[in-house]
């Protein structure tokens, strides 16, 4: 059975799968949706949800329409989890495949960076670098990254030591490939499956950062993130409390999404292994 | 108790090399940060003259190397001097360990909370795996770790402090109420309840499922037939032996989300005006204080490790074969 039937059997998965397909579409076709710049204002500041069909969900105390401010912001979000996770995997293996292969003193040193990293709390490593490097995309991608690379560095590292020693490997040395083509070509890409099915706890927990990154104003000033949104509803809280709590809803449906899919992704692979 | 005094010193002779390359990253964030100390202290005194700017660089070794400078900081930080915050004009570990306290009360609750509630959570939905019961919990659990921490906390005044006035907006306590003793503690602990509720809340899903994950494990091992066969009440297979074997890396991840913990109280202490570590971190970033915030990203390393260490310290306590393996190993 191939892993897409194997997926689709996880109701959870397939919902989570769906979650994300909308809001991938919606952040593709926001541009289109929604061509004026979403922090133009577009009508009297404050026009609560449902209440005017031209804007549905009303508008921010700017008088910026909400709608428009979330489609635009679904980009954001999704595309600092998705480069931040595949930054954060990238250096995870490299570094654990590395770890793993050299073994000695480089593995030792490599591994003691790696308990340094998770000693020091991700989210204030994220809001320094952010603050001493400047607020843009990229640098906002590496902070998230740089607080989340640790777990696949020490997956990818236990799955090399328990590869490294297998037939093949030797095999690879027998006809004199150089080492570290054997770890980067033979080894680490079959250390990657694990590496891998961390990849949803990643993204869910890198588009939380940003969030909180952005609410603390650390974002990108130029671009609409649900974060900010959720910052400049705030104000007023007392009086307009759906400006803070629709983007939040965003979010939670974004990273249950995200879990789910997770979930079903991990369930189908785990049947494959029984299968075995 | 012998075997625990080795492991605190095995551990903490351990954390030295990492301690020394959370410094030496800090030390290298300072040196991006544009400007230096003399920079910081002439916006914050109103300027100077090119040779006082001179004579400051040298006295406070600004002038030497990044090798030099280097080694100076990590004597500097060896001697417990953090150097002086521009921002507040006091020792930074001054500053740091006044509000140390609040921080460790929002979340040595926290995880209180969450820890208990998550891992009874995780009994009733691991007493049954796959039940209905079970189902719904793993869900809404899933929901609630999907739920930003500084929104939750948000929603939260809203309904408890906004439309009911159940709760207070903000703050640690009422300003200047003049309060004392249990009185002064219970306007602490009203002052408490939301954020705490938000990270707890939060967090507790972890636990729920980390619980949930390890009993379906024991489930399957054959103590537990045996239990069965013995004609135990399922009520007391589930809590004795099924339970009570999944609760140990519990403990674990005790310690591993203590940085995730104190990375999550950044957030709610700005949402609700706590004055503890991570309201001063956000201070920090937008005082432009770099040197403030480095000290507290190492004091909140030293924190991290010290929670490891009592939570390894009570796993030896807890399981025997944990001490015992390490020390043939």
């Amino acid at each position: 059975m191939s892993l897409i039937a194997r997926f689709s059997r996880s109701p959870e998965g397939l919902f989570g799968a769906a979650v994300l397909a909308v809001l991938i579409a919606v952040a593709l076709a926001a541009p289109l949706l929604f061509p004026r710049d979403p922090l133009s204002i577009v009508g009297p500041a404050l026009t609560a949800p449902f209440t005017d069909w031209a804007l549905p969900l009303g508008t921010d105390r700017l008088g910026r329409n909400v709608l428009a401010e979330l489609a635009h912001g679904s980009r954001a979000s999704l595309l600092v989890g998705f480069a931040a996770t595949l930054a954060a995997i990238l250096i995870g293996a490299s570094v654990g495949t590395i770890a793993g292969f050299a073994g000695g003193l480089v593995d030792e040193v490599l591994m003691r960076v790696v308990d340094a990293f998770q000693t020091v709390p991700g989210f204030l490593l994220a809001l320094a670098f952010v603050s001493v490097i400047g607020a843009s995309l990229p640098v906002v991608v590496l902070a998230i990254a740089l607080g989340a690379w640790t777990g696949p560095a020490r997956l990818a590292r236990a799955e090399v030591l328990s590869l490294r020693e297998r037939d093949y490997v030797a095999a690879a040395r027998v006809i004199g490939m150089h080492p570290a083509e054997i770890a980067f070509r033979e080894i680490l890409p079959n250390a990657l499956a694990p590496v891998l099915a961390l990849s949803a706890v990643i993204v869910a927990g890198a588009i939380l950062t940003e969030a909180a990154l952005s609410f603390l104003g650390l974002g990108d000033p130029n671009i609409v993130t649900w974060g900010s949104m959720i910052a400049e509803g705030r104000a007023v809280l007392r009086s307009s409390p759906f400006l803070s709590i629709i983007p939040g809803l965003a979010l939670v449906v974004t990273v249950l999404g995200v879990y789910l899919f997770g979930e079903g992704l991990s369930e189908a692979l785990s049947r494959r292994q029984v299968r075995l | 108790m012998q075997r625990a005094g080795e492991l605190v010193i095995r551990r903490l002779i351990g954390s030295i090399p990492v301690l020394l390359i959370v410094l030496v990253g800090t030390f290298f964030l300072l040196e991006l940060a544009s400007g230096d100390a003399v920079d910081a202290y002439l916006v914050s005194s109103g300027g100077g003259d090119a040779a006082l700017v001179e004579t400051l660089r040298a006295d406070w070794g600004l002038d030497q190397s990044p090798i030099t400078r280097l080694g100076l900081y990590l004597w500097n930080i060896i001697h417990l001097d953090f150097g002086h915050s521009v921002l507040l004009n006091r020792p930074i570990l001054d500053v740091v360990l006044e509000r140390l306290p609040n921080t460790l009360l929002l979340m040595g609750s926290a995880i209180a909370l969450s820890f208990g509630i998550g891992s009874l959570l995780g009994i009733v939905a691991g007493s049954r795996p796959g039940s209905a019961r079970d189902r719904l919990l793993s869900i809404g659990s899933l929901a609630l770790y999907a739920v930003p921490s500084f929104w939750l906390g948000l929603v939260l005044v809203v309904v408890f402090s906004v439309q009911l006035r159940w709760l207070p907006l903000s703050g640690i306590e009422t300003l200047a109420s003049g309060k004392a003793g249990l009185h002064r503690a219970w306007d602490i602990f009203r002052h408490l309840v939301l954020p705490v509720g938000a990270l707890a809340l939060i967090y507790l899903a972890l636990y729920l499922r980390l619980m949930r994950a390890g009993m379906v494990e024991v489930w399957r091992q054959d103590f537990v037939l045996a239990a069965r066969a013995k004609g135990l009440s399922r009520r007391r297979i589930v809590w004795r032996h099924v339970a009570r074997n999944a609760l140990l890396p519990l403990i674990t991840m005790l310690g591993l989300q203590s940085a995730t913990m104190l990375g999550g109280s950044v957030v709610i202490e700005s949402v609700f005006s706590i004055p503890g570590l991570g309201r001063l971190a956000q201070e920090a970033v937008s005082g432009r204080d770099t040197p403030l915030l480095m000290g507290i990203i190492v004091i909140s390393a030293v924190l991290v490790i010290v929670t490891n260490l009592i939570v390894d310290v009570v796993y030896a306590l807890l399981d025997p074969r944990v001490g015992a393996s390490e020390a043939s190993a």
